[in-house]
C-alpha cells in the first residue's frame, strides 16, 4: 500500500479552503521584496482530507491495539482530555495578554505544580520544559549552577549507569559536563563499588531512573543517595519510569533533588507520533531558586480572602528560560483532568496496576524467553529475544513477526547492557485479556521460530509495507520531495 | 475505575500466576519508611464534573474569539482551517508514539517527510528537520549547529537585539555551559551596520529576525556575503506567513532557517504547544539535531519512508549527539503539513497580503490620531511600533476593561529606551470593523 505524496496530488489552481477579499485599501506591496514562486502543493479540500485517513490508516496507535513499547508509557489517553484542551477559553488566549485576563490559566498552572510537588515529595517545579530530555537539560543546568553559586567550580562529572536512557549523556554533554558511565551488577542495581569509587569532590551529581530500565527498582536506592550526597554531589531522577511510583513512593522522600517528570507518559497526554509531549522539572527547597521559568506564583499583595490572584515569578537565581512562554499549556491541561478525574487513590491504583500488569505478563513468558535479570519487576520488564532451538532468529525478528498477530513490538535493543533486548511496559489500561492475547502471540512466535524461522525474518506479511531498507535511506539521504514539474 | 479494567476477580488470578498473595508485595524492594505515602490532593470527579470545573475556569480567561486582539510578538491569531483540527483528531496520529517501528508508522513518517518537504520549499532552503520545541529551541539549536560547523573552534555568536527577547534568552540558557560568548545585543538599539561590524574570526554564526520583532524587513542585502567572507555562519529567524509573499532567507543566502511554526495552524494555547521548524543546507545535514525522515524501499521495492541518519542522535550516539532531543513536536508538525497543504501556494500568499494590507491600513489610521505616532520606517509586515501619549500597560488595561479589546505588547518590558512604545499586531483575522474601533479606543484612551 502506497499514498501519492501531497504534491503528487498537487494540480495548478486548486486550493483547500477560501479566505475574504481584502475589507480594507491595497497598500503598496514592497516589490523588492517578493518572492518570484512558492512551491506550495495545489489540492481540493476533498482529496487533501482522504490523503490524510489513508495516511492516518498506514499507522498503528494507542487507540487501535497494545503498545507495550517499554520506557514510553503508552497508556490510553482519555477523550476527556482531548475536550478540556480544546475548551476555546484556553485554546484561543495569547501568551502575553495582560495577566487578569488570564487569571484561569495562570490558576490551572498553579495549581497543577502543586499537585505535581505533592506527588514527587518536591518543594519546587517548572512547567516549562517542553519534553523529558528539556526537563533533563533544565535540571542538569540547575545542579551545575547551584554547585557554582556557592563558589564549588571543581566539579565537572555526571555518573551516569550504564542502563541509563541515552537522553542522560546527552543532557550532560550540553550542559558542558563530563559523563561517567557506572556498571550495573549481577541484580541490575547500580554497582555500589564503582559509585563508591567514583564518588568525589568532582561530582556534580548522578542521573538515575528508579525504577531503572530493566523494570527494576534498584535495591539500594538508600546507600546511593548516601553515597551522592555524601560527596556532595546532587541525585536526578529521570522521571521516564514514574508510573511505577504514583502513590507508592515520593522521589523526594527517596532522596532524589531534582526530576523531570513526562506528562505525556505517566499523565496520560498523548505522545502524538512523537510529542509534543511536556516534561516539568521538580526539586527541593534548596534548587527551586534555579528552576527555569517564569512560574506560576500567588501575587500575596493582589489577593485577598475571597480572591486568589496569581502571577508570574522568574525564580531568583534561575537558570534562564529553556523555552519561550511558559511551556506545553495544552498538555498542562490534559494533565490536571487526569489528575483531578483520578484522585490520590486512583493515582495509587494506576501504579499497582502498571505493576501488576507488568508481573503478570513476565510470569506468562518465563520459561520461554530468558529473562537476564529476574526479580519482581516494577511497570515494565526486560526479556532477551531469544529462543532456544532457533538460532538465526533476533529480537528483530520476533518484533516485526508481533506486528502480524495485530501488536506493537516492544522496544528492542535497549537497555544496551541486555543483548537482544526485549522491553515490555504494558500499562495499568491494559486488561488481562490483551494481556493474555499478548503472551499467547509471544508464545506461538517461540514456536514459530523453531518451525519456521523464515516466517519470522522475513515479517511482518501483514503491515502497509514490508521491511524497509534503512541502509539505502542513509546512503542515498533523500529528504524532501521535489515539487511536481519543478526543475 | 474507568481508566483501569481489572476486575476483583482478575486480579485474583493475576496474583496467584505471579505467586505472591497481595498487590503491596510487589513493591518489597522500595524504602518501607517512603512506601504508600499519603498524597493530599483533591478528590476523584467524574468527567461530567471536570468538564464543568473545568469550563467554568476556562471561561473566567479573556479569549480571542471574545476579545478582538492586536497582540503578537512571537504568538500570532491566525485563521485555522476546519481540516487541521480534524486531521490532528484522528487516534491513528495522536495517540501514535514516535516511528521506530516504520512497517506500522508509515502514516506519520509519510506526514513528517512531507512536512520536512514543505518547510524546505517555505523558506528556500535544501532539508529541514521533523521539528524542534518552538522557535526559540530551534534558534538555540542553530548556535549549536553553527559552533559544531566551526569544530567548536569559533566561540562567539552575534545575536541582533531586534531577535525576539525571549529568544536571545533561550539561547543563553542552552550555551551556559559551552563557555561562548553570546554578544550583539548589549546595545538594545544597535543596528545590522553595529552587528557587521562585529564579525570576526572567532564568530561561529550571526543571527538576524526578519521581519524583526519590531515587525520590521531588515536590509539583508550583503548580509550574507559579509559573514560568509567572515567564515561564519547566517542564521535566519523567520515569520512562516510573511513566507507566503517575501523573499525566502534561503534567497538572501541563509545557512540555517528557524522560527516559530505556530502561526501554521497551531492554537495560541497560551504559549503552547506550537513548533520550532529548523532548515538549512544539505552540507549541514549531518550536524542537523533532531528526527529526520528518508525515503526509501521495502522488500518489494515499493516506496515507504524510515527515521534516517539517527547516528547523530541521543539513542544511538549518547554523550556524542548532536542534541539530547528526544521527543519533538510531531503532532504540531503534522498541524503544520495540513495547514500549508489547505492553504496552498493560493492561500499562504492571501494570507499573508491579508495581513500586510490590514496592518498597514492600521497603521495609517493610528498615524493620523493626536498623541500617537508610527515610529515603524522599514517596510513591515503585520506587527509595527507605535509610540503612545501614556505607558502601554495603561492603555492596554483600559482597552481592555473598558473596550473589551487586547491592546499590543508594551516594548518598556525588554526595551527601556522604549517606553511608551506599544508592538501592534494585525491579522487576517482582524476585520476593519474591529480595527476601526481599536483606533477609536486608543484616541480615546491617549487622553488618559
Amino acid at each position: 500500500m502506497t499514498e501519492p505524496t501531497i504534491y503528487e496530488l498537487s494540480s495548478p489552481g486548486r486550493c483547500g479552503v477560501t479566505l475574504p477579499q481584502p475589507d480594507v485599501p491595497l497598500a503598496e506591496l514592497p516589490h523588492e521584496w517578493l518572492r518570484e514562486a512558492l512551491p506550495l502543493p495545489e489540492v481540493s479540500q476533498a482529496d487533501l482530507v482522504r490523503h490524510y485517513v489513508h495516511l492516518s490508516q498506514m499507522n498503528y496507535a494507542v487507540d487501535i491495539g497494545f503498545y507495550p513499547l517499554g520506557s514510553c508509557t503508552m497508556k490510553y489517553n482519555p477523550k476527556v482530555n482531548e475536550q478540556a484542551a480544546r475548551l476555546p477559553g484556553f485554546a484561543r488566549t495569547h501568551p502575553l495578554q495582560p495577566l487578569e485576563s488570564v487569571q484561569g490559566n495562570l490558576q490551572l498552572m498553579y495549581e497543577l505544580q502543586e499537585w505535581l510537588k505533592e506527588i514527587g515529595g518536591f518543594a519546587g517545579c517548572s512547567l516549562q520544559p517542553a519534553a523529558g530530555a528539556h526537563g533533563e537539560l533544565s535540571g542538569v543546568l540547575m545542579m551545575r549552577k547551584y554547585h557554582l553559586d556557592r563558589g564549588d567550580t571543581g566539579r565537572t562529572k555526571i555518573l551516569i549507569p550504564d542502563s541509563a536512557h541515552g537522553t542522560n549523556p546527552a543532557s550532560t554533554t550540553m550542559s558542558g559536563l563530563q559523563m561517567v558511565e557506572l556498571p550495573s551488577d549481577e541484580r541490575g542495581n547500580v554497582d555500589l563499588e564503582a559509585l563508591r569509587a567514583a564518588c568525589g569532590p568532582d561530582v556534580v551529581g548522578m542521573m538515575l531512573t528508579n525504577p531503572n530500565t530493566l523494570g527494576l527498582f534498584d535495591e539500594h536506592m538508600e546507600e546511593i543517595s548516601a553515597l551522592v550526597h555524601g560527596c556532595g554531589g546532587l541525585l536526578y531522577g529521570d522521571g521516564a519510569n514514574l508510573n511505577a511510583l504514583l502513590g507508592i513512593s515520593k522521589p523526594g522522600d527517596l532522596g532524589f533533588d531534582v526530576m523531570h517528570y513526562n506528562l505525556h507518559k505517566t499523565f496520560s497526554t498523548p505522545h502524538g507520533g512523537g510529542g509534543p509531549g511536556s516534561g516539568p522539572v521538580l526539586c527541593s527547597a534548596e534548587l527551586a531558586p534555579y528552576l527555569p521559568g517564569p512560574i506560576v506564583a500567588i501575587d500575596e499583595a493582589a489577593s485577598d480572602e475571597d480572591n486568589v490572584v496569581y502571577k508570574l515569578v522568574m525564580p531568583e537565581k534561575s537558570i534562564g528560560r529553556v523555552r519561550a512562554f511558559y511551556g506545553n499549556f495544552g498538555m498542562f491541561v490534559r494533565a490536571y483532568a487526569y489528575i483531578r478525574i483520578l484522585g490520590p487513590e486512583g493515582l495509587r491504583a494506576v501504579s499497582e496496576h502498571a505493576v501488576l500488569n507488568a508481573n503478570y505478563l513476565l510470569a506468562r513468558l518465563r520459561g520461554t524467553y530468558p529473562v537476564p535479570y529476574d526479580r519482581i519487576c516494577k511497570h515494565e520488564f526486560v526479556i532477551e529475544g531469544r529462543i532456544e532451538g532457533a538460532p538465526t532468529v533476533r529480537a528483530l525478528d520476533i518484533s516485526k513477526r508481533l506486528i502480524d498477530y495485530g501488536f506493537h513490538p516492544p522496544t528492542n535493543y535497549f537497555p544496551l547492557i541486555v543483548r537482544e533486548a526485549l522491553m515490555i511496559e504494558p500499562t495499568e489500561t491494559e486488561s488481562k485479556e490483551t494481556l493474555d492475547a499478548f503472551a499467547e502471540a509471544l508464545l506461538r512466535i517461540a514456536e514459530e521460530a523453531r518451525t519456521d524461522p523464515e516466517l519470522l525474518h522475513t515479517a511482518p506479511h501483514k503491515a502497509p509495507v514490508s521491511r524497509l531498507d534503512e541502509v539505502r535511506a542513509a546512503r542515498e539521504l533523500v529528504l524532501c520531495a521535489r515539487p511536481v514539474g519543478a526543475d | 475505575m474507568s481508566y483501569i479494567p481489572h476486575t476483583d476477580a482478575e486480579r485474583r488470578q493475576m496474583l496467584e500466576v505471579i505467586g505472591v498473595r497481595r498487590i503491596e508485595d510487589l513493591f518489597y524492594d522500595v524504602p518501607e519508611r517512603t512506601r504508600f505515602p499519603k498524597l493530599n490532593l483533591p478528590p476523584p470527579l467524574s468527567e461530567m464534573e471536570v468538564m464543568w470545573e473545568l469550563q467554568a475556569l476556562s471561561e473566567t480567561n479573556a479569549d480571542v474569539d471574545h476579545y478582538p486582539i492586536f497582540l503578537g510578538a512571537g504568538a500570532y491569531n491566525h485563521f485555522i482551517p476546519s481540516t487541521v483540527d480534524y486531521v490532528l483528531s484522528r487516534g491513528e496520529f495522536y495517540t501514535a508514539y514516535t516511528p521506530y517501528q516504520p512497517e506500522i508508522s508509515q502514516g506519520t513518517l509519510q506526514a513528517m517527510f512531507e512536512y520536512q518537504s514543505l518547510i524546505v520549499n517555505l523558506t528556500g532552503m535544501e532539508v529541514s528537520n521533523a521539528s524542534h520545541y518552538d522557535g526559540a529551541t530551534s534558534l538555540a539549536e542553530a548556535v549549536i549547529l553553527a559552533l559544531n560547523a566551526s569544530r567548536r573552534q569559533r566561540r562567539k555568536v552575534l545575536l541582533s537585539p531586534a531577535i525576539h527577547p525571549e529568544y536571545r534568552q533561550v539561547v543563553r540558557t542552552y550555551t551556559q555551559g559551552m563557555g561562548l560568548t553570546v554578544t550583539g545585543d548589549e546595545d538594545p538599539t544597535a543596528a545590522l551596520p553595529q552587528l557587521l561590524s562585529q564579525l570576526d574570526e572567532n564568530t561561529a554564526c550571526l543571527c538576524l529576525q526578519v521581519p524583526n520583532f519590531f515587525g520590521e524587513l531588515e536590509e539583508v542585502q550583503g548580509v550574507a556575503e559579509a559573514v560568509h567572507n567572515a567564515g561564519a555562519l547566517f542564521v535566519v529567524v523567520c515569520d512562516p506567513i510573511s513566507l507566503g509573499l517575501f523573499q525566502p532567507p534561503g534567497a538572501y543566502g541563509a545557512d540555517v532557517v528557524v522560527g516559530e511554526g505556530q502561526p501554521l495552524g497551531i492554537p495560541l494555547s497560551f504559549g503552547g504547544p506550537y513548533l520550532g521548524f529548523f532548515a538549512t543546507r544539505m552540507e549541514h545535514v549531518r550536524r542537523m539535531a533532531g528526527r529526520l525522515v528518508g525515503e526509501t524501499v521495502d522488500m518489494q521495492g515499493r516506496r515507504g519512508y524510515v527515521l534516517t541518519l539517527s547516528t547523530r542522535e541521543q539513542h544511538i550516539r549518547r554523550e556524542k549527539a548532536t542534541s539530547n532531543i528526544c521527543t519533538n513536536q510531531g503532532l504540531m508538525a503534522l498541524a503544520a503539513a495540513v495547514y500549508l497543504s489547505t492553504m496552498g501556494r493560493c492561500g499562504l500568499r492571501q494570507v499573508a497580503e491579508l495581513c500586510y494590507h490590514k496592518a498597514h491600513y492600521a497603521a495609517a489610521e493610528i498615524a493620523k490620531l493626536e498623541g500617537y505616532a508610527v515610529v515603524t520606517k522599514r517596510p513591515f509586515f503585520k506587527e509595527f511600533v507605535v509610540r503612545c501619549p501614556r505607558p502601554v500597560a495603561e492603555i492596554n488595561r483600559e482597552l481592555l476593561d473598558d473596550y473589551g479589546i487586547i491592546g499590543g505588547f508594551d516594548l518598556s518590558i525588554h526595551y527601556p529606551h522604549l517606553a511608551n512604545h506599544m508592538l501592534v499586531c494585525v491579522t487576517e483575522m482582524n476585520t476593519r470593523e474591529e480595527i476601526d474601533e481599536f483606533v477609536q479606543a486608543l484616541a480615546e484612551v491617549g487622553e488618559g
